[in-house]
């Protein structure tokens, strides 16, 4: 005999409704392993409030939180013509395709026009999730056109960096877009428009050895992966595990490649800070 | 691999002859048999073509081909090394120096590369650290303060990706580099006798003229980092060092190469003497093009070849 007896009947639930549905509500931090309410992190500009830790972000959303509403889009629709007409396990074609479809953007890179606090600025802010964030022709020639403009107007320029460094499927042009946008920052100095990069994880390769590395302010977020050869080529050459921390922005810092560490919420500030100080 | 499908052609080849041997005055067989020969021709070309930009490779690196200093030692004359990049070492990666080439004074840098295994580790294999490309930037801009041409000369597999040139700003050296080599006010030749690998080729390349040896290659990557990244599989380092467009014609046809140099028939490794003349005469063609030209003129030609170089885009409407 049992003690309570079920005097309603079973409540009817449909399969469908069964289900709590929490998927893409909540992510899980990969710096501190908590899981952290989704809305929580954006409303936090995509830093962990709990660790800090710095997520990766757009293109565009990087352009939202550096500069004031109304900003311009520049210099969109330049798309690769797959010069080499490389294909490996897949065409680079069917991989631009693909990337293009996935970012809505036509190449790794978003150029807008715009203000920092009321200053006039021109910016160029890479897109890691477009093939790595390769720097390929169409890069090449979206960062000059940017520092072009900023030469032309007198309009200090920033650079966003997030990219694993030249695209392999461009070969020796990849290459060459190294040369041509450091040959237009050598005109920008010239005449003495400020340059400010602003380095993100992560940022290696060709693109740390030309522009990134050249900014009047080299500045980075928290945590970046910043370095020259990539951690497992170093790892195979010297045939050692790396030292925690190494190539991370605090590394750079300490061994003076960089001029701060800035969190992501504090970036508009120092930036237009350092605006007031370089210009006129 | 493709030796092997050279032989299996030998061998048709012979098949065909016994034939044309047995086929005797049958006129049909002997048409037959001349298309055949067309099309082992077509296939040879082929096979010829695919495998070439992985010979060029291996020629490129051949431990028997001339070396900066070799060059140096045979063209130029007064040749006095200057070392050391006045803030940490000496890089025996790259060498710097005055010498005298036909009368003129020149600052000379280059990768220097070692047959031997000692002498091997001590050049580092021809990979420069930090303080190479240092170095390298300190004898441009003493050229530059005494109105000096500058020759370079390229051989390196890479910037050495290592701990030490991590810490010391390898990155930073090279940008560096690119940045002040596209404003100095004196002319620059560059050549790439061997291996051009990639960024740290090009640290000491930015040129008004930038040629390549006949048996040289120039890429973003090495067809083997290459073959591993793309095909996860090293060994298809001759399919991607085709894909990648690394030898001097190709390179030309890119637009990223202002000239070829030509090298005697077997190879620059089988004639110093005779490869080192072809360069010589080479390097004074362009040197006399381009001496007589005003420091502006200058600066702005070789700002206009690299702003429009390698554009390989086209613009849609938005």
């Amino acid at each position: 005999m049992a003690w309570f007896k079920r005097t309603d009947t079973e409540l009817e639930v449909s399969p469908d409704t069964k289900r709590v549905r929490t998927e893409g509500l909540w992510v899980k931090c990969d710096g501190c392993r908590q899981v952290i309410w989704k809305k929580d992190l954006e409303e936090n500009a995509n830093v962990c409030p709990k660790c800090d830790r710095h997520f990766r972000i757009d293109a565009r959303t990087r352009l939202e939180l550096l500069l004031d509403p109304g900003f311009k889009i520049e210099d969109t629709g330049i798309v690769s013509t797959d010069p080499l007409k490389f294909v490996d396990v897949k065409a680079y074609k069917d991989r631009l395709r693909k990337a293009q479809a996935e970012t809505e953007l036509a190449d790794a890179i978003l150029n807008a026009e715009g203000t920092i606090k009321g200053k006039p600025v021109v910016v160029s802010a890479m897109e890691y999730a477009f093939i790595g964030g390769s720097m390929g022709a169409v890069v090449g020639e979206g960062i000059t056109r940017a520092i072009e403009r900023a030469t032309f107007q007198r309009h200090p320029l920033v650079i966003v960096s997030a990219s694993g460094g030249a695209r392999m499927m461009e070969g020796v042009v990849s290459l060459m877009q190294m040369a041509k946008i450091s040959a237009a920052l050598a005109r920008l100095d010239e005449v003495g428009v400020p340059y400010v990069s602003v380095l993100t994880d992560p940022t290696t390769g060709g693109v740390t050895a030309s522009y990134a590395m050249l900014g009047d302010l080299n500045i980075a977020e928290p945590g970046a992966l910043i370095g020259f050869a990539g951690p497992r080529v170093i790892e195979q050459t010297i045939r050692q595990k790396l030292p925690d921390g190494f190539q991370r922005s605090e590394f750079l810092l300490e061994k003076g490649f960089l001029d701060a560490i800035v969190h992501r919420r504090d970036l508009k500030d120092y930036v237009a800070r350092a605006l007031d100080f370089m210009a006129a | 691999m493709a030796t092997k499908a050279e032989r299996e052609l030998e061998n048709i080849e012979k098949h065909i002859a016994q034939l044309e041997a047995a086929a005797g005055d049958n006129q049909e067989a002997r048409q037959r048999l001349s298309a055949l020969h067309a099309q082992v021709a077509q296939l040879r070309r082929q096979i010829h073509s695919q495998c070439e930009a992985w010979q060029k490779t291996e020629l490129a690196r051949h431990p028997q081909r001339p070396y900066t200093l070799d060059y140096i030692e045979r063209i130029f004359s007064d040749w006095s090394e200057i070392h050391g990049d006045r803030s940490y070492a000496d890089d025996p990666a790259i060498i710097c120096g005055m010498a005298h080439f036909h009368g003129t004074e020149v600052m000379l840098i280059g990768h220097q590369k070692a047959r031997d295994t000692k002498q091997k580790v001590y050049r580092n294999f021809g990979m420069p650290n930090p303080e190479g490309y240092r170095k390298a930037l300190r004898a441009m801009k003493m050229a530059e303060k005494f109105k000096r041409p500058v020759f370079t000369f390229i051989d390196t597999p890479g910037a050495y990706p290592g701990l030490g040139a991590e810490e010391r700003g390898q990155a930073e050296a090279i940008a560096r580099n690119l940045r002040e080599m596209a404003r100095l006010r004196v002319p620059i030749i560059t050549v790439v006798t061997g291996e051009g690998g990639s960024g740290g080729a090009l640290a000491i390349a930015v040129a008004d003229r930038v040629l390549m040896m006949e048996n040289s290659v120039y890429s973003v990557i090495s067809p083997e980092g290459c073959a591993s990244i793309m095909w996860r599989d090293p060994s298809k380092k001759d399919v991607a060092a085709e894909a990648l467009k690394i030898t001097a014609k190709d390179l030309t046809e890119l637009g990223c190469v202002d000239g070829i140099v030509p090298e005697p028939p077997e190879g620059a490794h089988a004639d110093h003497d005779a490869a080192a003349a072809l360069l010589d005469q080479t390097l004074l063609k362009h040197y006399n093009d381009i001496k007589g030209l005003s420091t502006d003129a200058l600066l702005d030609q070789r700002y206009d070849k690299f702003r429009h170089m390698a554009q390989f885009f086209k613009e849609e409407p938005a």
